[in-house]
């Protein structure tokens, strides 16, 4: 008798268990956002790419249809190689551009997909032309001093 | 003088490799006698009972509490930077990684390694484990091999029910009180926590702390001295070496796991 109130306690206590941990894989991390579908690849060149990292988010209009796969430099362009797993439910026209944005102002660099409105979808192993390097904030700076040192107006106040 | 010195030493560091050398041979003889262990698994059942359900309690208040703590912490720091939002990743990271998994082990081997150590060594002083011999039966196989098996299975359950209820904990003071917008606490810790890097790590690191705690807990209540004072110290030495070797070891893992 003894023997089977046991087993209901410890039956109870791995469920404990069990359920905690299937909190923490489905509450807390991102087993369900993880992809068990296959996705196709899509590669870019950008000339910079800022903070972007391999498994930042690839989105258009704010929805997440991909993940950053690899990033990589090419030694002949001199430029950034970026491979992106794209979902294969979604289908983007080949003439779709891509933008490196940022999420709130710390947050983490995702990539931004601008559909085109060519006829043909990208097809895996396709390359999307035309990108547009992350913002980086220290040559915003010196375009804006150098913007406003030509200003004449700036110059002629000055006493 | 001199001679009388060294012969000391040498005394003493015979005696610890001796020591280190028992430790080992135990070990391996309670991993190869697992399968017959398991077999068992009435014995290993009753273990767990006495290991994890009774540890329920302490670690489902100690979790609730250091989730509270984190969360009143974190949301401090973090809104000084405007990022009072990333209080749900701040939590979910620092309890799934770290905090689960070491704390919940030395309460463990404060509540469960303690009792083991006192038990086994009390067996030792009324000369049950002698006596048990006396009958052909492995005390090894029939005391210790269930009481690691339990200790094994029983912390790593009570590691994640730590993490989980010190996540509620945060969720707890950083939305429901403080305010924090419950969309952003959920999406920014699913965008952050990783289930094999983050979550599966801190699993293994539970499972190694089980394997360690339980261990040291059964060697120093199995070498220890059969008398009161024996057994005394024999518990305080278990709470401490284990608390110690836990420490450690979360640093060798951590530098292990995320590191690189």
């Amino acid at each position: 008798m003894q023997r089977s109130k046991n087993d209901v306690w410890v039956g109870l206590f791995v469920l404990i268990g069990a359920i905690a941990v299937l909190f923490l894989a489905l509450k807390a991390a991102n087993l369900l956002t993880w992809s068990f579908s296959q996705d196709y690849e899509v590669t870019a060149k950008f000339d910079n790419i800022g903070g972007l990292k391999p498994g930042a988010a690839v989105k258009s209009a704010g929805v997440v249809v991909g993940r950053v796969k690899k990033i990589e430099f090419d030694g002949e362009s001199f430029q950034a190689k970026v491979t992106l797993g794209m979902q294969t439910q979604h289908a983007f026209p080949q003439d779709s551009s891509l933008k490196i944005l940022t999420s709130g102002l710390l947050g983490e660099q995702y990539l931004d997909v601008a559909p085109g409105a060519d006829e043909k979808n990208l097809a895996a192993g396709d390359r999307i032309g035309s990108t547009q390097s992350a913002v980086i904030l220290e040559n915003l700076i010196s375009q804006f001093l150098f913007s406003q040192a030509e200003k004449p107006t700036t110059e002629s106040k000055k006493p | 003088m001199i001679t009388d010195m060294l012969g000391a030493l040498g005394t003493s560091t015979r005696q610890m490799l001796a020591n280190w050398g028992f430790a080992a041979r135990l070990f391996f003889k309670l991993l190869g006698m697992s399968g017959a262990a398991l077999k068992r698994f009435g014995l290993v059942r009753d273990q767990v009972h006495f290991l994890g359900n009774y540890s329920l309690a302490i670690i489902t208040v100690s979790g609730l509490f250091v989730g509270f703590v984190l969360g009143l912490q974190g949301y401090y720091t973090l809104q000084r930077y405007g990022s009072a939002e990333a209080l749900g990743l701040l939590v979910a990271l620092s309890l799934v990684r770290e905090l689960g998994p070491v704390v919940a082990a030395l309460l463990f081997a404060g509540r469960a390694g303690a009792s083991l150590t006192a038990e086994i060594g009390l067996m030792r002083a009324g000369e049950q484990l002698t006596a048990l011999e006396m009958m052909a039966v492995d005390p090894v196989q029939r005391i210790l091999a269930p009481r690691f098996w339990g200790g094994i299975i029983a912390l790593p359950l009570l590691a994640a029910v730590f993490s989980a209820v010190g996540i509620l904990g945060g969720y707890v003071v950083g939305v429901l009180l403080i305010g924090v917008d419950s969309g952003a606490f959920w999406s920014q810790m699913q965008g952050g926590v990783d289930v094999f890097k983050d979550v599966g790590n801190g699993i293994v690191k539970s499972v190694v702390f089980g394997v360690a705690v339980t261990f040291i807990a059964l060697l120093q209540g199995y070498v220890a001295k059969p008398t009161p004072e024996g057994v005394a110290s024999a518990t305080t030495r278990s709470v401490v070496v284990s608390s110690l070797s836990v420490l450690g070891l979360d640093f060798i893992l951590t530098a292990m796991m995320f590191s690189i």
